[in-house]
């Protein structure tokens, strides 16, 4: 059984469920998977599938990949990753995972690449509150004191300051499935999941006690 | 895109009758307490139509005992049991904000003739 499967983020809307109450939802479509290949102990150290996501033409894959996509199968991807499985063997070469492996109401952590923000100041990136924008006040958006003087003499690590934020990877724990159509490879999950629309997301299944 | 607009319509209600701002509605709200279910029926002038898909809403306006109360439906809410629409009127905007503004007798809205 595969617990963790990639997706392509396609945008937000939102469900009316029961009562009338509405629910903000992601819309991801769900692989299709392709196994492409088989990592297991004796051989790589670890059990996994490799898997191939999103179709690509033949084309447009350099000859060592189309090499290595061809021993699968006849069929070319744009993203290959693996999934941990307990046990690659229960797997075949070309066997397609798909979104039937959750059902509703399936609990999910869910990891992805955030949007990237750029060189992002304090108050964008770490919520400080910022100076007075009026009365004289000429410190509108800067940190302020970031230490003391002498002792310590210098900045302690981990001061929060301004720079690079996002584009990193971020999961979002416990979003609960609202919607499966494994016939449309689409999941709808409620609320909301890191990343920009089309990006690549990956989903683990977790048990709910 | 796609893919959710087709969403987007499996979500819409098609029995939503044709208003506009400064139509006079009945709206039959579902209300639920405890296990019991009851239809409220609000009526007031539409004062303001939000466009979209699933997130469409409308305002509707009424003063009750002396004092203006206004409320937000989803349009595609199924709590929503139906809306009714008592009578067409005569504005010149589509977002009637200035009633909030108005009195009594210059809150009326004209009616359209047909």
């Amino acid at each position: 059984m595969v617990k963790n499967i990639y997706c392509k983020k396609l945008g937000m809307t939102r469900y009316f469920l029961e009562e009338g109450k509405s629910f903000p939802v992601t819309i991801l479509k769900v692989g299709p998977c392709v196994v492409i290949q088989k990592k297991t102990k004796e051989r790589d150290g670890y059990e996994a599938i490799q898997v191939g996501f999103e179709p690509q033409k033949e084309q447009r894959i350099n000859k060592p990949l189309q090499g290595h996509y061809k021993a699968a199968g006849d069929r070319f991807f744009k993203n290959l990753r693996e999934i941990k499985v307990e046990n690659a063997d229960e797997f075949e070469l070309g066997q397609e995972i798909k979104a039937d492996i959750f059902s509703i109401g399936d609990m999910v952590h869910v990891t992805g690449l955030s949007k990237g923000r750029g060189f992002a100041g304090v108050m964008k990136r770490w919520n400080f509150s910022g100076g007075r924008k009026t009365h004289g006040s000429r410190a509108h958006r800067v940190p302020g004191s970031i230490g003391a003087s002498a002792t310590p003499g210098r900045v302690y690590k981990g001061r929060k300051m301004p720079g690079h934020m996002g584009n990193k990877q971020v999961t979002t724990k416990n979003l609960k499935i609202l919607d499966v159509r494994p016939e449309m490879d689409i999941i709808a999950l409620k609320g909301a999941v890191p990343g920009s629309r089309n990006s690549i997301i990956e989903i683990s299944k977790i048990e709910v006690n | 895109m796609n893919i959710i607009e087709n969403l987007e319509k499996e979500q819409m209600r098609l029995d939503i009758p044709d208003f506009k701002a400064g139509d006079t509605v009945k709206v039959h709200a579902r209300i639920k307490e405890g296990d019991k279910e009851r239809i409220q029926v609000f009526q007031g002038a539409v004062i303001r139509r939000r466009k979209g898909t699933t997130g469409a809403t409308f305002t509707v306006r009424k003063i009750s005992y002396g004092i203006g109360v206004e409320r937000i439906f989803p349009l595609h809410s199924p709590s929503i049991d139906k809306i009714e629409i008592v009578s067409r009127g005569k504005v010149r905007q589509g977002r009637l904000y200035y009633l909030r503004k108005l009195r009594g007798k210059a809150a009326r809205i004209k009616e359209k003739r047909m």
